[in-house]
């Protein structure tokens, strides 16, 4: 019989059939008696001086019970302590198109929405900053006052000395690269409600629930007290079921403040969703990040020294702004491969669009795409293969990397192995017909960031165990399930642990009233962090159960095995278990104890007489209730002191207690007529430690890969003037049933010594190695090197065009060269803007071919 | 806007109310008659997440007028499970991984279901082409195909689903 019963095994989430009938409850499912409903205004300007709001008009309309402004809330919150930068309405400016002006409740949806056309804003424009290179030297007009040049945060790190790594290199490659900016798109819009309680020894407004589409509850808790001013104890935030976050939940969306606010002028529950559109103005996706990058390889493919400059483009509040630019750094020079000369220079800067925050593999991805596309290009360069150079540059763990970072587990080499022999790389790779390739990328992933954004040393993570008579088992955690499956890893640990069955745990997750804290679901922290508390909780209580039913079997609790919803006696047990059929049998007998449970054990005994070898689950809890008196347990996690990095400035993100490993293979086929690219197949290896539910850990990994996928394909956020261009689902181009390729996900366990049962994380780490894994298929199917994701047929085939002859010496797309993207395009990179296709030279090879069928267009002399 | 007085047949049963003749049906199936199943996840027709059967066929409650169903048969995900007990798509979707967050699944539960009573052995190109319509973020779609195909196979091995 296998080591675990539960672990390691596929099973359904625990919510699952909620999900698959449509019982669940999700926010915007919610509702209740009294219930009004809230819309906000939202700015039309970029960067404007509030004059002054008239609301007059609006409160007149039937059915408009209040009208929130700036001025009800005006105390800063931000998710960062150092980022405190946003209100809940805008006070004095606004600094994006979409910036919350004002909310208005009223009796429904239609009537609010009429009132927000009455509600008459006067503004004073203000110049904009669109480009973040421009934004960097602004000297006047600042988004806000206390950050000059617009600069939210720089940060210039060197390790070892790159000078002299760069000197001992064969061959050194630079290059600008580019990846525009996204957004997570969940599919659940956000949505807030908040009621609060009428205090009976005031009589007055007291206690405030809220219930929220988030990621991260006690946060939620904190920022309202902030805005609020209310002490947190008389806050409770509830997670209903949250249809995704991907990170758009993992902060304070401003629509959860503001429902509390305008419940609190309105007197009244309020419930605020969002609409698709609103929920791309939200936004908090991943910045649009300019990489320059330098790296120095020797002739045997040993990488010497790295040199990084990364702006990224932050959009108009801090948000998670500085952890993200930290991020970019920190896992660049990171803990995937040996790189003993590390230079980084990050700018994070702020401009008049919504804020940018932490998407999936936050911080990561951008910079993991230029340096793996460089990576290819060096081994070209040197003449090796794109495998056998990542292969000679892996760390020798256990090892600190230059960086401070600590690896212990380390299954990057098993992946690579893994993912080269799946896709048949060493026999395919160099060998398909043109216009069909293969490309390899890595990436690795904290699981959980060693130091919460909040500095302390609390522990991260809570969670209590309670047992009663009934022999049921309640998991109370904080860890909030957005759908990646939580509330059933935290329900296999325990069952593992107690050795009882998944059925007879009940998981209560994500109420601040009621579940210890958790610091939230973001940086692929709950499973390490939130699964050690629970395991650490599910030991205590187990502790208290053997040591009962030591006494009631004569034996000493060591020799108690918990197993099968039994507790048995080692000597009864044997080495092997009782068998297969016997434990069906005592599984089945489990439960029914005659009537007797809850009169407690003496009774029991009386019945059956002398000691035994074997109890049910049951039997042992009541003796353990007879025993201690109460049973129950806590436990709690809190990263270990080595794991949480170095000591200089900016040293505290990134250190994780354990990476996770991804390599990928793509094969595509690009279409040299049209520019689009077909993704065939992804092979997807990835390394989490122990996987405790397979089913789970393929589905988030095919999740992140397919999330990648769509960034290098197709999804991009467009802008002009401040304005998204794109605000739906369809224009935003999420991919469909119809152009997803398959992905095969390949586990790799490394087991980690600190993770629970060996578990890493398995939700983020893959995203990042698919964006250059298709970049590298797609230079090895057509030769062009695309330095700007995502890979859209326009950029392709420029790049496509650039490649011809005629066109190096003409430079045909003018200073527009998109695979050397040197200038920031507001319009969101495309070549086709302003209605019409990018001006062709009129040597242009394509406007020959026309010229050949007979219907040449007129060359313009206006190119770009 | 005076408001009328329909009868909708959802789920096998006939609900009176009233309502304004503009009401989409998702407004109605969601705020009037409290079933919350069917999702808003867009407002442009663009995502399935609303996706209900009118006498059969997949609609997009969003842009269905309420009034425009009277005297049809409607479904809805609430209708999916049979005599009680999880339905085998709905099973399976559990089993394969199918469902992440789950904002999307009823949707997709409705699109297998209609695919199913058309076509009960389609092939996976038709299965692609059947869930074409609605999105999800979460999953990548490839253990939705592993599940309805081992729904399929429940279904041919007639092994009722609990
Ligand atoms: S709600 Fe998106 S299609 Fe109906
Ligand atoms: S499961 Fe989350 S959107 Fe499909």
């Amino acid at each position: 019989m296998s080591e675990f019963s539960v672990i390691g095994k596929p099973v359904a989430l625990v919510d699952s059939a909620g999900k698959t009938t449509g019982q669940g409850k999700y926010t915007d499912d919610l509702s209740m008696p009294g219930m009004l409903i809230g819309k906000i205004l939202h700015s039309p300007l970029p960067h404007a001086r509030i004059i002054g709001i008239d609301a007059s008009r609006a409160l007149a309309l039937d059915g408009v019970v209040a009208v929130a402004v700036g001025a009800d809330a005006p105390n800063k919150y931000g998710i960062l302590p150092v980022g405190h930068d946003e209100t809940a309405l805008a006070v004095d400016k606004v600094r994006y198109v979409g910036d919350n002006v004002a909310c208005v409740v009223a009796e429904s949806e239609a009537i609010a929405e009429k009132a927000l056309e009455l509600i008459n804003v006067r503004y004073e424009p203000l110049p904009a900053w669109f480009d973040p290179e421009d934004s960097m030297r602004a000297e006047s007009d600042l988004i806000h006052e206390q950050r000059p040049h617009n600069m939210e945060k720089e940060y210039h790190h060197v390790f070892g000395d790159p000078a002299v790594g760069f000197a001992e290199a064969d061959t050194v490659i630079e290059g600008r690269y580019v990846a525009n900016e996204v957004t997570h798109a969940a599919m659940e819009p956000h949505s807030t409600l908040a009621a609060f309680e009428l205090d009976p020894q005031t009589g007055l407004p007291g206690r405030l629930t809220v219930w929220s589409s988030t990621q991260v509850p006690y946060y939620l808790q904190h920022k309202l007290s902030i805005v609020l001013e209310m002490p947190m104890s008389q806050i409770r935030v509830i997670k209903p079921l949250v249809g995704g976050g991907f990170g758009g939940k993992s902060e304070v969306i401003p629509l959860e403040i503001i429902a509390a606010v305008a419940a609190r002028e309105a007197r009244a529950p309020v419930k605020i969703t969002y609409t698709r559109e609103e929920v791309f103005w939200a936004h908090r996706g991943r910045p649009r990040t300019i990489v320059d990058l330098k790296t120095g390889v020797t002739r045997e493919g040993k990488i010497t020294a790295v040199a990084a400059k990364v702006i990224q483009d932050g959009g108009a509040y801090c948000s998670y702004g500085v952890v993200t630019i930290l991020y970019a750094g920190a896992l660049l020079g990171g803990a995937l491969y040996q790189i003993p000369n590390f230079q980084y220079d990050g700018y994070r800067v702020l401009t008049n669009k919504p804020a940018c925050g932490a998407m999936r593999g936050h911080g990561t991805v951008n910079a993991r795409f230029a340096f793996e596309s460089q990576l290819d290009e060096a081994a070209r360069r040197i003449g090796m293969d794109p495998v056998e150079i990542r292969r000679r540059n892996l760390l020798s763990p256990p090892c600190v990397t230059v960086n401070g970072l600590r690896v212990q587990s380390y299954g990057l080499p098993e992946c690579i192995e893994r993912v080269a022999e799946r896709s048949g790389w060493r026999e395919r790779k160099g060998k398909l017909p043109r216009g069909r390739g293969l490309g390899i990328g890595c990436s690795h992933y904290v699981s959980g960031a060693a130091n919460s954004i909040i500095r302390s040393d609390m522990p991260h993570s809570t969670v209590n165990i309670k047992i009663d008579r009934d022999g049921g088992v309640v998991v109370y955690t904080g860890a909030s399930d957005i759908g990646q499956g939580s509330d059933t890893m935290v329900a296999q640990i325990a069952a593992e642990t107690l050795g009882c069955s998944l059925g007879r745990v009940r998981v209560v997750a994500a109420d601040t009233d009621l579940t210890p804290i958790d610091i939230g679901s973001y940086s692929s922290r709950v499973t390490f962090m939130n699964g050690n508390a629970t395991l650490r909780a599910a030991q205590a209580v187990k502790r208290q159960i053997a040591e009962a039913a030591a006494r009631r079997m004569n034996c000493s609790s060591e020799d108690v095995v918990m197993r099968g919803d039994c507790v048995w006696n080692r000597g009864a047990y044997g080495d092997e278990g009782p068998g297969a059929a016997e434990e069906a049998a005592t599984v089945a007998a489990s439960g029914r104890v005659e009537g007797q449970i809850l009169r407690g054990s003496v009774q029991q005994k009386r019945a059956e007489e002398g000691p035994k070898d074997k109890m049910t689950f049951e039997e042992a809890v009541v003796a353990a209730i007879d025993f201690h008196g109460a049973l129950g347990g806590s436990g709690s996690y809190a990263p270990p002191a080595e794991a949480r990095g170095g000591k200089y400035k900016g040293s505290g993100v990134g250190p994780s207690p354990a990476y996770s490993y991804s390599a990928q293979v793509a094969e595509v086929s690009v279409d040299e007529e049209t520019g689009v690219v077909t993704v065939h197949k992804i092979w997807a290896a990835h390394d989490c430690g122990r996987a405790l539910n397979p089913v789970a850990v393929e589905g988030q990994v095919i999740g992140s890969v397919w999330m990648g996928l769509g960034q290098a394909l197709e999804e991009e956020m467009i802008w002009k003037d401040g304005l998204l261009m794109n605000p739906g689902l369809l224009e935003y181009r999420s991919p469909s049933a119809a152009e997803s390729p398959e992905i095969e996900c390949i586990i790799v366990e490394s087991v980690d010594p600190e993770g629970p049962f060996g578990a890493k994380e398995a939700s983020e780490g893959s995203l990042a190695a698919v964006i250059p894994a298709i970049a590298n298929a797609i230079h090895d199917a057509v030769g062009i090197r695309l330095r700007e994701a995502p890979f859209t047929p326009e950029r392709v085939l420029a790049a496509l065009r650039g490649q011809q002859p005629e066109a190096r010496k003409i430079r045909l797309a003018g200073n527009v060269d998109p695979t050397q993207p040197a200038t920031f395009r507001e319009h969101g990179g495309s070549l086709c803007y302003k209605g019409r296709g990018p001006a062709r030279h009129a040597l242009d090879p394509a406007l020959r071919r026309k010229a050949a069928r007979g219907n040449a267009p007129k060359p313009k002399d206006d190119a770009r | 806007m005076k408001k009328l007085l329909i009868t909708l047949n959802v789920n096998g049963r006939d609900v009176e109310f009233a309502c304004a003749p503009n009401q989409t049906l998702l407004d109605a199936l969601r705020l009037d008659l409290a079933l919350t199943g069917s999702k808003r996840g867009c407002d442009d027709s663009s995502c399935g997440a609303c996706t209900v059967e009118v006498d059969g066929e997949p609609m997009l409650a969003c842009t269905l007028l309420a009034a425009a169903c009277e005297d049809r048969r409607i479904l809805t995900v609430e209708g999916i499970a049979e005599h009680g007990a999880l339905a085998a798509i709905q099973k399976a979707y559990g089993e394969w991984g199918g469902a992440q967050c789950g904002f999307c699944t009823p949707g997709f539960m409705i699109a297998v279901h209609s695919l199913l009573a058309r076509n009960p052995d389609p092939s996976e190109d038709e299965i692609r082409a059947a869930l074409g319509g609605n999105l999800c973020r979460c999953t990548g779609y490839n253990q939705m195909y592993q599940a309805v195909k081992a729904a399929i196979d429940a279904e041919k091995a007639g092994r009722r689903a609990f």
